[in-house]
């Protein structure tokens, strides 16, 4: 989210003229303040669809993915796409901190690294669908598929997104920027990777819980 | 605190060419113009359509055209375009991106590249939204509420392209909505001039602020719903599809739940009501103030009050859902925290009320649409303490009341702060004023005109005459009296319809040959009106941003020579404006 999409108003440089240190520390706040509430917006947005994920799951077609014979029942594979996000995560708080020590080669590499996991991870859904279709859980199958895969695929949509911003701070490595040009969209890289982890961890908690779960959710919730 | 994120300039940026400045504009002031002119062509459609549809009721038979199927879609198109793309475009998109910048002394909005992709992504929204007449089948007649099953079963008018373009549409809305309000809502954080602290804001910058906060968790809500409901139609998936016949047909789906659906539809759609009235609320509260000569009566409670109704704005939802059906302990919590909402709300007509008493009153065409506000959002805030109530609610539900009740206080009451705010704005976007005396006639015929509209349907509502009825033939229980009415009703709302004209006329040639308004006409004290030029320049300010020393609304300040202090005015300056003793006036006690 560090790209164009939070440009700021570049054309009125503060009084100490443009590209000032107070006038970019007054910009990188401005910049993460409107990421965080777009945060909020997503925050907002994923947690209607799992409330309608709770609501649905108390209908009697639901048929649960933690079952024996279904796909998961075996944790592993998202186990491990976990773990990569949790690297890219970590790469790219690494990342923010090596900027802010002018550390650029820590950095490139933390950036780097960020961005790489963000894509093994998403390679690795991909995957999982894959595994899904193959065992005949396909999107229209059964609610439960459905909403595993427009959940995982939202999310993976908004790591795309991401990595949109991401490609962008690279591209200011790429052109010899100094770090601190660089760091601010690195510090709303890193956010927004951190952002998404979390996000992800409340999803995988979610799909990965059994029925009773769900029930017990849905009391609490009045949805029962 | 973050004062002047946007601070002094070294040099002033001048859009290049005729494409950056009025096309792909960055500056939040035409992209507000090209918001409130999307939006009041779009609005000008609806407007048709309703007058489409009144032919039919008041005159069964009229339009050859008009048959079940289109008259369901023209309902359909006329309930989204008002509510959403005039209405909502209009307060955010319109008036949010003009006002608040300049209310808070800000150069622009924080990120004005994603300022104008929200218009652009609006205007996309309207043509996808738009091109649903002209593809087979036609727009959506499934009612504004897309409701499913029947929105996506054949039998409903649109079900093959017009309900996909209508969600598609709302899917680009909703971007459209949270590129802008994410600009709305840091820029009023993070932009604000020297000194304008937050209770220094004028109220229609708190009622803009906590509309947008609301669109930006609410609309999530309306976007969850349009892709699970796209992907039953498009994908075959069942969120919301039961198992059912069709035409004697089994339909693939099987197990959705429609209820589901309802709660998150109104999940979005009970904000959206305050989306609406926030804006409107806080408008009208400086037209008051600013034509009263008064200071606004109760300003912290006034800002508490706006964010208690946007916050209670979302424990309301199911009160849209009586007849639905729910567990009886949820239709008695929905019902108290609708009577609880109506406690801020009231709270605020009172305060209004009092900021008219004793002012020194001025009946210009903006105070005259603010007055009628007041009035309009009363009646139509009573009758919704009827429809809160579950027990009056169910007999009442699916007659002409709820016509009625919904047109007063989401229809009507906003658009008299429409025009109100659009009479009182107008000098400050053209430099001209608009013409005095069509102005007034345009006021009393919008005014009378649709109370003779919706006063006869809250009668036709107790009568039992239902709503959503292509044709009232053939109903015994229907007096004839009923019809007569309808009939009337339809001739005020054609005529209502056909005096907008007047307006759009006045703004047109007022905008070339309109007298020059000077740059405060209204003696006004807040930011907008201290630019250096008006219209303002691009980034507003010229050199140096203003610094605030003072509220908003220090009006008839005992003392003083001048019945207005300015924003930008600091002690010193008002020392200067001090009446001489013995020169006349004592001035009354200040209440502020």
């Amino acid at each position: 989210m560090s790209g164009s999409a939070l440009k700021m108003a570049h054309s009125y440089p503060a009084g100490g003229g443009a590209g000032s240190q107070p006038d970019q520390d007054r910009r990188s706040r401005t910049a993460t303040l409107g990421l965080r509430v777009f945060l909020a917006v997503v925050s907002s947005f994923f947690f209607l669809f799992l409330i309608a994920f709770i609501a649905r799951s108390q209908l009697a077609d639901w048929q649960p993915l933690t079952e024996p014979a279904a796909p998961l029942s075996r944790l592993e594979p998202l186990w491990l796409n976990t773990l990569v996000l949790m690297l890219g995560s970590l790469a790219l708080q690494w990342a923010r901190v090596a900027a802010g020590q002018d550390r650029r080669l820590e950095s490139l590499a933390g950036c780097l690294l960020g961005g790489f996991c963000a894509l093994v991870f998403i390679a690795g859904q991909l995957w999982l669908w894959r595994s899904f279709v193959i065992q005949g859980y396909g999107f229209t199958a059964n609610p439960a598929n459905s909403f595993f895969f427009l959940l995982t695929g939202l999310h993976g949509l908004h790591l795309l997104g991401g990595l949109v911003a991401w490609a962008r701070t690279l591209w200011r490595y790429v052109r010899g920027l100094g770090l601190d040009r660089i760091r601010p969209g690195l510090s709303l890289c890193a956010i927004y990777w951190h952002y998404l982890l979390a996000l992800w961890l409340l999803l995988f908690l979610l799909l990965s819980s059994s029925p009773e779960t769900y029930q017990t959710i849905a009391a609490l919730c009045g949805l029962r | 605190m973050a004062y002047a994120e946007q601070a002094e300039r070294a040099s002033v940026h001048v859009p290049g060419s005729f494409l950056t400045r009025y096309i792909w504009s960055q500056d939040h002031k035409v992209i507000a113009i090209q918001y409130g002119l999307t939006a009041i062509f779009v609005g000008l459609v609806g407007l048709v359509l309703s007058g489409l549809m009144r032919m039919q009721l008041g005159f069964p038979g009229s339009l050859e055209f008009m048959d079940p199927a289109a008259y369901y879609q023209a309902m359909t198109m006329h309930g989204m375009i008002m509510v959403i793309y005039l209405l909502t475009a209009l307060f955010l998109g319109g008036f949010g991106n003009y006002l608040i910048p300049l209310m808070v002394g800000a150069r622009d909005m924080v990120f004005p590249y994603l300022n104008m992709l929200s218009y652009w992504f609006f205007l996309l929204s309207v043509l996808v939204l738009l091109s649903s007449f002209f593809v087979p089948g036609g727009p959506t007649g499934a009612g504004w509420t897309l409701y499913p099953p029947q929105s996506i079963t054949r039998g409903t008018p649109g079900t093959d392209w017009g309900i996909v373009l209508m969600l598609v549409s709302l899917a680009i809305f909703i971007v459209a909505a949270t590129m802008g309000g994410l600009n709305y809502v840091t820029t009023v954080l993070q932009a604000r001039t020297f000194g304008m602290t937050l209770f220094r804001m004028p109220l229609t910058v708190w009622g803009i602020f906590m509309a947008t906060v609301l669109a930006l968790l609410a609309f999530p809500a309306l976007f969850v719903s349009a892709i699970m409901m796209l992907c039953d139609r498009l994908l075959g998936t069942s969120f919301f599809m039961p198992a059912m016949m069709s035409m004697g047909q089994p339909l693939d789906h099987e197990g959705g739940s429609p209820i589901l659906f309802q709660h998150l539809f109104w999940f979005f759609g009970h904000p959206e009501v305050y989306i609406v009235a926030l804006p409107a609320f806080g408008l009208v509260s400086d037209l008051i103030s600013t034509h009263a000569r008064k200071n606004i009566f109760g300003y912290r409670m006034m800002v508490w009050a706006i964010v208690a109704i946007g916050v209670l704005s979302f424990v309301v939802w199911a009160h849209h859902m009586y007849v639905s059906g729910m567990n009886p302990t949820f239709g008695f919590f929905f019902a108290t925290t609708t009577l609880i909402i109506a406690v801020p709300t009231a709270l605020k007509v009172y305060n209004w009320v009092l900021t008219l008493w004793r002012g020194d009153i001025h009946l210009r065409v903006p105070m005259l649409f603010a007055l009628a506000f007041i009035l309009t959002f009363l009646v139509g805030g009573l009758t919704g303490l009827f429809l809160g109530n579950v027990i009056v609610d169910i007999p009442l539900s699916d007659t002409y009341f709820v016509v009625a009740h919904f047109h007063m206080v989401m229809g009507v009451a906003p658009i008299l702060v429409v025009f109100g705010a659009i009479y009182h704005w107008f000098p400050k976007v053209t430099g001209r004023m608009l013409n005095d005396t069509v102005g007034q006639l345009h006021f009393w015929i919008t005014f009378l005109g649709t109370y003779a509209i919706y006063f006869p349907m809250h009668y036709l509502g107790f009568l039992g005459m239902p709503r959503r009825y292509y044709s009232f033939e053939g109903y015994d229980f229907i007096p004839q009296s009923a019809h007569d009415l309808n009939a009337f009703i339809t001739v005020a709302a054609l005529i209502v319809g056909v005096s907008q004209l007047l307006f759009l006329g006045n703004l047109l040639w007022s905008t070339f040959r309109g007298p020059p308004s000077g740059p405060n006409p209204w003696n006004a004290t807040s930011l907008e009106w201290q630019t250096p030029e008006t219209p303002p320049a691009h980034g507003n300010w010229g050199p140096h941003l203003p610094v605030v020393h003072r509220w908003a609304y220090d009006y008839s300040v005992p003392g003083l020579v001048q019945d207005f202090v300015p924003q930008t005015l600091s002690e010193q300056d008002q020392a200067a404006l001090a009446r001489r003793p013995g020169s006349g006036e004592s001035g009354r006690e200040s209440d502020s």
